[in-house]
C-alpha cells in the first residue's frame, strides 16, 4: 500500500511531467538505460566471447557486416582483424567503459565529498591548503592530469604489473582529475549548512565532528553533487575512451570502445570502415544520451526555472 | 588597480611553484636516475660516487633549489628515448603544435561569433534549431573521433586533403612553418578543424546565451525605444557587452586548444610537442613528461593571467570594485 502511494506520488512529481513533457530526455534516457542493460547481460546476450582467444578464427577476419553483399548473420556487424565479431566486441566494450566511468565518478565522489566536508566544516589550513589545490589542478584540462598519473605509474610499475592494474590505474587517475569538482560544490553548501541551527544543536550535545559531517550536514549537501555526477558519468567515459585510444588506457586484450576504436584506427586506409564506425557510434550515443539527462537533471531540479 | 595586479601575480607564481614542486618530485624520485645508469657490476663505491655527482646527496630542498635552476637557465635534461637535450626536443616541435592551436583558435573564432549572433537573434528560426542541435552532438563527439571521421570522409573516401603529417615545411630561423606551402596549408586543414570545432561549439553557445541574456535588458530595450536601426542595437549595444565573457572563455581554451592537441596531433601525425609528450608516457620517459608539465604550466597562468588582466580593462565595472573578482569555471 505504501509502496502503491509512494508510485503514485512520483508520478504526479514535477520531476515526472518535465520528464514526460521532453521527447529528448525520454529518447536519451531509454538509449542509456538499454545501453546499460546491455553492458550487463553482455555475457549472456553476445553471439561470441570476445576475449577469448581460443573462439577467435582467424579465417573470419574482416567479414563486413551482414547487409553488404559478403556480410553474413553469423557476425552482424563485421569482424576485425582477428576475427573477433565487432556486436559482441562493443557490448564487452561497453561493459568495460561503463564499468571504468562508474567507479572513476564514484571515487571522484568521495574524495571530493570528504575533502569538500573537511574544507567546509573545519576551516582554517585544512581549507586553505585544499581550495588552492583545487584552484591549482583546475588550472590543467582533466585529461592532461589523467595522462600525467598514468605516465606516472607506468615509471614507478614494472610493464607487467602495469598492465594488470591497467583498470585500476586508469580509475584512479580519472578520479583523481574530477574531484574539484564535487569538492567546490560541497564546501560552498556545507559552508551555508554549517551554520544553520540543527549544526549548531548536534554540536551542542556534543556529537563528533566526523559524525556530525556525515549523518547531519551530508545528506544536507548531496543534492546537487549528483546532478555533477551525471555529467560527470558522460566526461569519465570520454576521457577513458579518450586514453584508451591514445593507448595508454584499457590493454587490448579485454579492449573498451575506446581501444577498439584505436584498433579500427589502424584499419581506417584498407576499406574496413566498420571496426572503427560502430564503437565510434556507440560510444557517441552513450555520452550525448548521459549528457542529455544530465542537463535535464540540472534544469528540472533548479527550482530557479520552473 | 595595482594590488589587483600584484595579487594575481602573486597567485600565478605559486600555481607555478607547486607545479615546479610536483614535476621536481616526479623527476627525482620517479625511476631513479642512477639505478638507470649502473651496470651489474658496478662496485657501491661508485653508486655513491654517481649519486654526488648528481647532487642526490644533498639535502632535498638544495636539490630543489638547483633543480629550479636548471630549468630557469634552459637546461631540462636528457630524454631517457631519444638522449637528447629535452630543451631542443621540445623547441623543434614547438612551432608544430603552436602552428596548429592558432589555425584551430581561427577557425573557431571565425565561425562561432556570426553563428552565435545568428542564434541568439533568431532563437525559433529552424536554422538556429538545427545548429543548437547540432552543436549538443558535436559537444558529446570526442575529438579522436570527429579526427577519425574527418579522415574517413576527406582522405578516404573523397581523397581530397592529406591525412598525416605537416606537408612540407620551410624553416625560418629557429622556427620550421608549414604555412609558406600549399601541401602545409592542405596538411593543416583537417587537424585544425578537429581540434577546433570543440571549440566552435562551446564559443557559439556561449555567444548565444550571452546574447539571449542582453537582448532581455533595459537598455536594449530603451535603445530600440529611442528608435536605433536593428544593426546599431544588435551589434553596437548587443554584442559589444557579450564579449566580456566571450574572451574569458576563449582566453581559457587556447591552454585547452594546446592540451587537446595531444588528442589530436596522435590522430594525424603531426609533429608537434602533443606527440613527443604521448611517446614520453608510453615509454615513461620522465625528463620529457616533467618539462612537458612545466612548460604547460607557464602557458596556462601565462594565459590565465592575461585574461584576468584583459578582463579588469574590459569591464569598468570591476574597476569600481575592490577586490578580485570570482571567476567562472
Amino acid at each position: 500500500m505504501a509502496a502503491a502511494g509512494m508510485l503514485a506520488r512520483a508520478l504526479d512529481s514535477d520531476i515526472w511531467h518535465s520528464f514526460r513533457s521532453s521527447p529528448a530526455t525520454m529518447a536519451a534516457a531509454l538509449t542509456a538505460t538499454g545501453m546499460i542493460l546491455a553492458a550487463i547481460l553482455a555475457p549472456w546476450i553476445a553471439p561470441q566471447n570476445p576475449w577469448d582467444p581460443g573462439a577467435l578464427q582467424l579465417i573470419d577476419a574482416f567479414n563486413p557486416p551482414v547487409w553488404s553483399s559478403e556480410g553474413s548473420w553469423q557476425f552482424v556487424l563485421g569482424t576485425d582483424d582477428q576475427g573477433r565479431d565487432m556486436l559482441s566486441a562493443i557490448l564487452y566494450g561497453l561493459r568495460v567503459s561503463l564499468t571504468v566511468g562508474v567507479f572513476a565518478v564514484l571515487f571522484a565522489m568521495v574524495v571530493g565529498i570528504a575533502v569538500g566536508l573537511i574544507a567546509g566544516y573545519a576551516g582554517g589550513w585544512a581549507e586553505i591548503v585544499i581550495m588552492r589545490l583545487a584552484d591549482v589542478q583546475l588550472t590543467f584540462p582533466t585529461i592532461l592530469i589523467a595522462l600525467m598519473i598514468d605516465g606516472v605509474t607506468r615509471a614507478l610499475l614494472p610493464p607487467d604489473v602495469h598492465a594488470r592494474l591497467a583498470l585500476f590505474v586508469l580509475v584512479f587517475a580519472i578520479g583523481i582529475s574530477n574531484w574539484v569538482q564535487y569538492a567546490r560544490t560541497v564546501r560552498a553548501s556545507t559552508l551555508v549548512e554549517k551554520s544553520k541551527e540543527y549544526v549548531q544543536a548536534a554540536r551542542v550535545i556534543g556529537l563528533h565532528p566526523v559524525l556530525i559531517m556525515l549523518k547531519h550536514v551530508l545528506p544536507n549537501v548531496i543534492g546537487p553533487v549528483l546532478v555533477i555526477a551525471t555529467v560527470g558519468l558522460a566526461v569519465a567515459v570520454l576521457t577513458e575512451a579518450t586514453l584508451s585510444f591514445l593507448g595508454v588506457g584499457v590493454p587490448p586484450t579485454q579492449p573498451s570502445l575506446g581501444t577498439l576504436i584505436r584498433i579500427g584506427n589502424n584499419f581506417l586506409f584498407s576499406g574496413e570502415w566498420w571496426i572503427v564506425i560502430f564503437p565510434g557510434i556507440t560510444l557517441a550515443a552513450l555520452v550525448l544520451a548521459v549528457n542529455l539527462l544530465g542537463d535535464w537533471l540540472r534544469d528540472a531540479l533548479n527550482p530557479k526555472l520552473r | 588597480m595595482i594590488a589587483y595586479v600584484v595579487e594575481r601575480l602573486f597567485q600565478s607564481l605559486l600555481v607555478l611553484v607547486t607545479v615546479a614542486l610536483v614535476s621536481f618530485a616526479v623527476f627525482q624520485y620517479v625511476g631513479d636516475p642512477v639505478q638507470q645508469m649502473i651496470g651489474q657490476d658496478t662496485s657501491p663505491e661508485d653508486v655513491q660516487r654517481m649519486r654526488a655527482n648528481l647532487g642526490l646527496d644533498q639535502p632535498v630542498m638544495l636539490q630543489f633549489a638547483r633543480f629550479l635552476g636548471n630549468v630557469v637557465t634552459g637546461n631540462f635534461g636528457v630524454s631517457l628515448r631519444t638522449v637528447k637535450p629535452v630543451g631542443e626536443l621540445l623547441a623543434e616541435r614547438l612551432p608544430a603544435t603552436l602552428e596548429l592551436a592558432g589555425m584551430a583558435g581561427l577557425f573557431a573564432l571565425v565561425f562561432a561569433i556570426p553563428l552565435g549572433v545568428l542564434t541568439g537573434l533568431r532563437p525559433r528560426h529552424w536554422l538556429s534549431r538545427a545548429l543548437m542541435a547540432v552543436s549538443l552532438v558535436g559537444i558529446s563527439l570526442p575529438t579522436f573521433l570527429i579526427g577519425i571521421l574527418l579522415i574517413l570522409l576527406f582522405g578516404v573516401v573523397l581523397k581530397w586533403l592529406p591525412t598525416f603529417g605537416r606537408g612540407d615545411v620551410v624553416q625560418i630561423g629557429f622556427w620550421s612553418t608549414g604555412l609558406l606551402t600549399i601541401s602545409g596549408w592542405k596538411s593543416i586543414i583537417l587537424p585544425a578543424i578537429t581540434l577546433g570545432l570543440f571549440q566552435l561549439t562551446l564559443t557559439m553557445r556561449l555567444v548565444r546565451a550571452e546574447m539571449l541574456e542582453v537582448l532581455r535588458t533595459d537598455y536594449i530595450k530603451f535603445a530600440r525605444a529611442r528608435g536605433l536601426t536593428n544593426r546599431a542595437v544588435n551589434f553596437g549595444h548587443a554584442l559589444k557587452n557579450t564579449l566580456i565573457p566571450v574572451i574569458t572563455i576563449m582566453g581559457l581554451q587556447i591552454g585547452g586548444l594546446i592540451a587537446f592537441s595531444i588528442i589530436t596531433e596522435t590522430v594525424f601525425q603531426w609533429p608537434g610537442m602533443g606527440l613527443l609528450f604521448l611517446q614520453a608516457i608510453q615509454f615513461a620517459d620522465i625528463p620529457v613528461m616533467s618539462t612537458y608539465l612545466l612548460l604547460i604550466a607557464l602557458f596556462f597562468v601565462g594565459i590565465n593571467l592575461a585574461v584576468d588582466l584583459l578582463y579588469y580593462l574590459v569591464d569598468p565595472r570591476l574597476r569600481a570594485d575592490r577586490g578580485a573578482p570570482e571567476r567562472g569555471l
